[in-house]
């Protein structure tokens, strides 16, 4: 929906049915356009449950609700449609909290429908209540709870265009069960009604100018680009920006696949640990063109010392992304889509040779590198060989920690929506479901988790659920054993003292075998490949453990609070050439 | 420093909770929040003062506007503007003193609500500087007890009046 697309009265009166709660949310839901949702049912949701037997909507069913909720998430990520995920009330609302706040971080267009007891009974403390709004507010974009039907559809219409529109992130709709099973008078054409709610679409024409011409005189600039431009689905415009201005780009986690990392012009992803070249390159830079993108603390390093040579031009649709962290010079407030496309008629080319070829110098100097010699297998080797088979072209979710931060550094991305990864709030278990939520968005396309171990062990019941649903998802797990990334800063910054981040792992195969996937073991380097060819070819689920070199760290990395150019490594990266 | 923050919000349940839940949840120092109705049965204003640099309070105002049922957001730091508070305050006073003090009460505008054997209740109203200066020549009195209000404001038209 187009933010400006507020629906308005229609000219002739629909006649007015009768209509339960339930019919009111689920025909409204399918008027909408949804075709798939996740959820789980419980006591206050049976109402809706019921309306949605026969709905035309596909249901998937996860194990947690957590997980559906994940699932839900990269659904939207994978295919730019609003997610939808429901749950009963009290320990389910509850277990959504985690997947509406990995949402909320990563701006993921989603809504949450939440069944709640009965409004007479509410603030009693009754038998599976909970304060849904109260718990979710800061982890929703907007919630609200319905307390006369005659409120409800307008609530489930608004929920889906504030959670689509501007800076998208989820929505919570919270329905008492007397709200669902009440009738009311209906003629399926409730009005928005949000007076607080505007976007600026479009960038103040003065403002794009200024940025136009600081572009063009600009000698040494880097784009910054981030997960907006995902959701702006702006990628071409950024491409097109890049050639006919000649432009270097680099891109945060979220941001990585909005521009072809084959191409030269790519500094692949930036931060703590983005490479040599992106960092140098913006700790150098004359102007930073920051679009769709916040700057994180894991991007910028120390704030003082950021990018301190620019000028900051920022493109956002979010007023208050600005100047947040670090001050702006030009802004420039409105969807990044409209403004690139603006943007576009001002620019000039610009060779900008010696830039370019320090850039060179830096990329020469200091790829993202691993030890191909060793006899164990390399966590990177294994990234790297999924990507050589899958010619780029597959859709990777991941865990979090090294095999996240490694899944970035060594898969080269060429489109956007590619990489689904819970970047802001960084949640362990996000890969599996949500692989099986990119796999329902995109059936025909490969999607692989590449996965920690103990990211998987969080979320593995989901298995069960890609096998129901005849899903032909691939997880790769890097088993090193260890919670990998907590292990690396106790390594670097604890004296190696491995405080609780070692578990003891299940044999992952067997696992995978007994909830009815395939499972594969790979403790030998040569057998890497061919286990990838295997797992390619599976059409059932399927489960492959590596057994990777247990303590590899994460090369290069700014330590935390540090400026980005005091990276650590880059001698050990150099040795491994 | 203070600076006074307007919001036009949406009459609907949760809107407060999520306004304080934002001002907790981010940091910023609020020194006073006033609720009340307006001229539309649907709206509210919240006035807010919060205390903090310019940077903090333009990240405050930007915040505020991003809440959904925040309707208008208005900074009135710089702007001519009338800013009041309304004071209730218990003043220990026993009947040989109450001249001197009933004087003072006429030098501020203030009006007695209240008088018991061996105290005096005073509404005062008027900038949060008149408000101090109230209490703090009552406090050789003994106080016994002050609810305020909190600052609310609106912006001049004209230019005349008072302060
Ligand atoms: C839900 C959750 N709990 C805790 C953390 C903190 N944390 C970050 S990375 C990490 C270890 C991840 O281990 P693993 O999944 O095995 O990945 P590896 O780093 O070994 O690749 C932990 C505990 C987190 N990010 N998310
Ligand atoms: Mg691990």
């Amino acid at each position: 929906m187009s933010p400006e697309s507020q629906p308005s009265a229609p000219a002739i009166e629909a006649p007015a049915t009768i209509k339960t709660g339930a019919q009111i949310v689920v025909d409204t839901l399918v008027e909408l356009g949804v075709e798939t949702m996740f959820g789980y049912t419980g006591g206050v949701v049976l109402p809706l449950f019921d309306r949605l037997y026969d709905a035309p909507i596909r249901f998937i069913i996860p194990r947690h609700e957590q997980g559906g909720c994940h699932m839900a998430d990269a659904y939207a990520r994978a295919s730019g449609k609003v997610g939808v995920v429901i749950a009963t009330s009290g320990p389910g609302a509850c277990n959504l909290t985690t997947g509406l706040g990995t949402a909320m971080m990563d701006s993921v267009p989603l809504v949450a429908i939440t069944g709640q007891v009965r409004t007479d009974l509410i603030g009693n403390d009754a038998f599976q209540e909970a304060d849904t709004t109260g718990i979710t507010r800061p982890v929703t974009k907007y919630n609200s709870i319905v307390k006369d039907i005659n409120d409800l559809e307008r609530t489930v219409r608004e929920a889906f265009h504030i959670a689509s529109t501007g800076r998208p992130g989820p929505v919570l709709i919270d329905v008492p069960v007397d709200i669902s099973v009440g009738k009311c008078k209906c003629n399926g054409k409730a009005a928005i009604d949000l007076p607080g709610y505007r976007i600026r679409t479009k960038g103040h024409a003065r403002q794009i100018s200024m940025a136009a011409e600081a572009i063009n005189k600009a000698e040494r600039p880097v784009l910054y680009v981030g997960g907006g431009v995902v959701s702006s689905n702006a990628s071409e415009e950024l491409q097109v920006l890049a050639e006919k201005a000649h432009l270097p780009v680099t891109m945060t986690l979220l941001g990585l696949g909005t521009f072809d990392q084959r191409r030269p012009e790519s500094l692949d992803m930036l931060g703590m640990h983005g490479s040599a070249y992106a960092n140098y390159a913006v700790q150098e830079c004359d102007l930073l063109i920051a679009i769709g993108a916040r700057f994180d603390d894991r991007v910028t390093g120390k704030v003082a010392t950021f990018a301190p040579h620019a000028k900051v031009i920022h493109i956002d649709i979010d007023p208050s992304s600005i100047s947040k962290n670090v001050q702006v010079d030009i802004p420039v407030v409105g969807d990044a889509k409209h403004i690139l496309m603006e943007l576009l008629k001002e620019i000039e080319y610009r060779e900008r040779g010696p830039w370019f070829a320090k850039i060179a110098e830096w990329k020469k100097k200091h790829p993202f590198r691993y030890d191909k010699r060793a006899k164990t297998i390399k966590p990177q080797y294994v990234i790297d060989e999924i990507c050589r088979q899958t010619k780029n072209e597959a859709v990777i979710t991941t865990g979090v920690g090294q095999n996240q931060m490694w899944t970035a550094q060594f898969y080269k991305f060429v489109r956007p929506r590619q990489l689904i990864s819970s970047g802001g709030l960084g949640t362990m278990g996000f890969g599996l479901p949500a692989a099986i939520g990119a796999q329902i968005a995109r059936p025909d396309a490969t999607v692989i988790d590449i996965d920690g171990d103990h990211s998987f062990n969080m979320t593995m019941t989901e298995l069960a659920t890609a096998v129901q649903y005849e899903l032909p998802i691939k997880v790769c797990i890097l088993n090193n054993g260890y919670m990998g990334m907590v292990r690396q800063w106790q390594e670097l910054f604890y004296n190696r003292r491995y405080s609780c981040s070692y578990l003891k792992n299940p044999n992952y195969a067997d696992v995978a075998r007994a909830l009815g996937a395939v499972g594969i073991t790979v403790d030998k380097k040569e057998d890497v490949p061919k286990a990838v060819t295997q797992m390619l070819a599976e059409k059932q689920p399927c489960v492959v453990d590596f057994r990777v070199e247990r303590e590899e760290n994460v090369w290069p990395m700014v330590p935390a609070g540090k400026s980005l150019s005091d990276m650590d490594g880059l001698t050990i990266l150099e040795s491994m050439a | 420093m203070k600076h006074i923050i307007s919001a036009l919000v949406e009459n609907k349940p949760g809107v407060l909770a999520h306004v304080a839940g934002m001002f907790a949840a981010r940091g910023f120092n609020i020194d006073s929040l006033v609720v009340g109705r307006t001229e539309d049965p649907n709206l509210s204003r919240m006035t807010i003062v919060v205390i903090g640099d310019d940077r903090i309070v333009e990240q405050v105002r930007k915040q505020l506007a991003r809440i959904i049922p925040v309707v208008k957001v208005q900074d009135f730091a710089g702007k001519a503007v009338v800013a009041r508070d309304l004071m209730l305050i218990n003043i220990a006073v026993p009947p040989e003193k109450r001249p001197e003090v009933f004087a003072l009460i006429e030098m501020f505008r203030g009006h007695v609500v209240d008088i018991g054997q061996k105290s005096v209740m005073v509404e005062v109203s008027g900038p949060e500087t008149k408000i101090e200066a109230f209490i703090d020549v009552c406090r050789p009195y003994g106080i016994k007890n002050v609810a305020r209000t909190g600052t609310i404001a609106m912006s001049r038209q004209g230019t005349s009046g008072e302060d």
